[in-house]
This record gives C-alpha cells, sequence and structure tokens, in this order.
C-alpha cells in the first residue's frame, strides 16, 4: 500500500532534472536510421546542442528550419545538434518512431532524431516543452550543462528575435566567455508524458 | 439602389467570413491580467493557459465549462496563449464561438515570455496547459501544470477556499 503510493506520487512528480553546471550521465537512444546513438560519441566534440523536439508540436514547427540552421552553423565549429523525441506515441500519434523518420527523411536531417521511448532521458533532464534546449559543454570525457531554454524569443519570426540564446551561449562558450543567459522559459508544448 | 443591396451582400459576407468578437472574449496585456489575478476581492479566481493547438487543453476544457457554469463562487478565466505564435485572433475566436465557450476568454498579447513568465507564477515552465487557482481574499495560489483529471478542480477549489 505504502509502496503503491511512493509509486504514483514518484510516478505524479514533476520532472526535476539537470540544471546548469550538472554534468551530465550519459545516455544511448535509437536514431530514426535504426543505429544507436550515445552522447558519449560525442567525445571528440566541443559540446552537443541537445534538443528536445517533437513533430507535431506548433512551436516545434515553427522553429524547425531554425534547429537546421542550427547545426549548419555551429556542427563545423564543434557544435553539432541532436534532437531527441520523447513524447509518448499513445498520448501523441503524430510522434511515432515511424513519423518521426518520415520527418527526418522529409526534412533531409543531417543530425540525429532520437526516440526516447521509455523517456528516461527526458525526465532525466527535466525537459518540459518542445524545443527544449539543452547545450551541453564538454569537458574532458564529461558533458556539463550551460544553457537551458529556448532558441530565441521570437517564435513567430526568426529575423525578428531580437535575443538569440542559443546562438549568444555557444558563441560565448567558443570564445572561452560565460554564457550570458543560462536559463529561458517560453511558452510551449508540454511533453507528453506517460502517467503525467 | 441595386448598388447599395450589393455594397450591403458583400459587407455582410466579408463580416461574416471575418467573424465577430464573442461578448465573452477579448485581448489583454499582461499589466491587466496580472493586476486582476492580485485583485483583493471577489470571486475565487480559476486562470487557465491554453491554446487553440493544444489538445490536452482541448480536451479539458469541458471541466473549466463545467465549474464555471455550476459554481457561482468561482470565475473561470480561459487565459488563449495562441497570439504568441500567431497574432491574429480570430481563429480563437471561431473556437470560442464554435464550441460556445461561456467562461470569459482573455487573449494574452504580450511578447518574450522569459521575460515574464515568473510574473505569473515562478515555478510554471511555460508548457500549456497550465491553471492556477487563486483565493483573493486569503492571497492563497495554487498551481497545475499539464492536463487537469475529473476530480482535480474540486479538489485544489477545496484546497484554496
Amino acid at each position: 500500500m505504502l509502496t503503491a503510493a511512493i509509486a504514483a506520487l514518484v510516478a505524479f512528480a514533476p520532472p526535476k532534472g539537470y540544471e546548469v553546471g550538472d554534468r551530465v550521465e550519459n545516455f544511448t537512444l535509437k536514431n530514426v536510421d535504426g543505429k544507436m546513438v550515445s552522447l558519449a560519441d560525442y567525445k571528440d566534440q566541443k559540446g552537443v546542442i541537445l534538443i528536445f523536439d517533437c513533430n507535431t508540436c506548433p512551436y516545434s514547427k515553427a522553429y524547425n528550419d531554425r534547429i537546421i540552421g542550427l547545426h549548419k552553423k555551429y556542427q563545423p565549429k564543434g557544435f553539432p545538434v541532436v534532437t531527441i523525441n520523447a513524447n509518448d506515441p499513445k498520448l501523441s500519434p503524430g510522434d511515432s518512431f515511424e513519423q518521426m523518420v518520415a520527418r527526418a527523411k522529409s526534412k533531409n536531417y543531417t543530425f540525429p532524431y532520437l526516440f526516447d521511448e521509455t523517456q528516461e532521458v527526458a525526465r532525466a533532464f527535466g525537459a518540459t516543452n518542445t524545443p527544449h534546449v539543452y547545450v551541453l559543454a564538454r569537458s574532458g570525457n564529461d558533458f556539463v550543462v550551460s544553457y537551458i531554454g529556448a532558441i530565441d524569443n521570437n517564435p513567430q519570426q526568426a529575423d525578428a528575435a531580437d535575443k538569440r540564446y542559443v546562438e549568444d551561449a555557444i558563441e560565448a562558450l567558443l570564445a572561452g566567455k560565460k554564457v550570458p543567459t543560462q536559463k529561458t522559459r517560453a511558452v510551449g508544448c508540454g511533453i507528453k508524458y506517460r502517467n503525467a | 439602389m441595386k448598388k447599395v443591396v450589393w455594397f450591403a451582400v458583400l459587407a455582410f459576407a466579408y463580416l461574416g467570413a471575418r467573424g465577430q468578437t464573442p461578448p465573452n472574449a477579448r485581448i489583454v496585456r499582461l499589466s491587466e491580467l496580472t493586476s486582476l489575478m492580485s485583485r483583493p476581492s471577489g470571486n475565487v479566481m480559476v486562470v487557465n493557459f491554453w491554446a487553440t493547438w493544444c489538445a490536452p487543453c482541448i480536451q479539458e476544457l469541458p471541466l473549466l465549462e463545467e465549474l464555471n457554469a455550476s459554481a457561482p463562487d468561482v470565475d473561470v478565466f480561459l487565459v488563449s496563449m495562441d497570439l504568441d505564435l500567431d497574432p491574429d485572433p480570430q481563429k480563437v475566436y471561431r473556437f470560442v464561438t464554435r464550441r460556445k465557450l461561456q467562461s470569459q476568454v482573455l487573449l494574452l498579447d504580450e511578447p518574450d515570455p522569459n521575460s515574464w513568465i515568473d510574473r505569473v507564477e515562478p515555478s510554471w515552465s511555460g508548457a500549456l496547459p497550465a491553471t492556477l487557482v487563486i483565493n483573493p481574499h486569503t492571497g492563497k495560489r495554487i498551481f497545475v501544470e499539464g492536463q487537469l483529471k475529473e476530480g482535480k478542480l474540486q479538489e485544489i477549489l477545496a484546497q484554496v477556499r
């Protein structure tokens, strides 16, 4: 009875997750090409732009080209993009693995689009929205959270954004400076967690 | 005369296509919303943040509408966040009319949510839906992020009263 109550509490507790400065545990998830991808595969990079994203959220659609643009701009500088979909396909049928494969193909993704089927990775990070960005900076063999939040401050129009949080964070990291804004919040779609 | 009739027909067709602003819906800035949320007296307020594109929001709407209709000492405010993504309010107005929503619908027109989410609720991630229940007399507030299940609103109201 008590165990059930505790289990229920754990299941209903909102994900807490990593804060800026935390070291990230390694994870391994299946990519849209069927191969497994680990964070540890990026040991030779300066860092990773990790983005919890999905197919269906209108904010994800609005930011899709900006995510592709981030990879194009920062992959050559040592900060490639890795995207993860953690939505439960039972709650959001458009976010099934098959639909992810179709999206990655139609938009010619040149970066991984991983399926977090158990939602363990999203919970570990405490991801709440899509798209929800975690800029990870490599420090030796570890990855450290350096920025959490939105891509920029204008979901309607990329050129109208006057704060580009992710770009500013990476430029600062590349220059060896302190990330100017470490955490932001934005209105968006909640990640569809099971038992939430 | 014929011209006048044609003009009237066209004008009506145009207005019909544009839709009309439902009497219970209006656009507000953040300052209006925050002063409403901090009013010192009046009914208990249920402030629900939603959008027409948000499936779990639409699923929980009947619970909020039912509460609005059945509890005379509760005011339900449905705060649409649609304008954050699409500046045209017509989609929300059409939704309110089609669904015959009776609660007050406030379309929040305030850019750069990162600069103001804290002022609405410090623990809110920004994800939709989210619901805030406020007792103006005691200042007690309870915040829930995520879709409301049947009975949850009553549970929170009992705590806040």
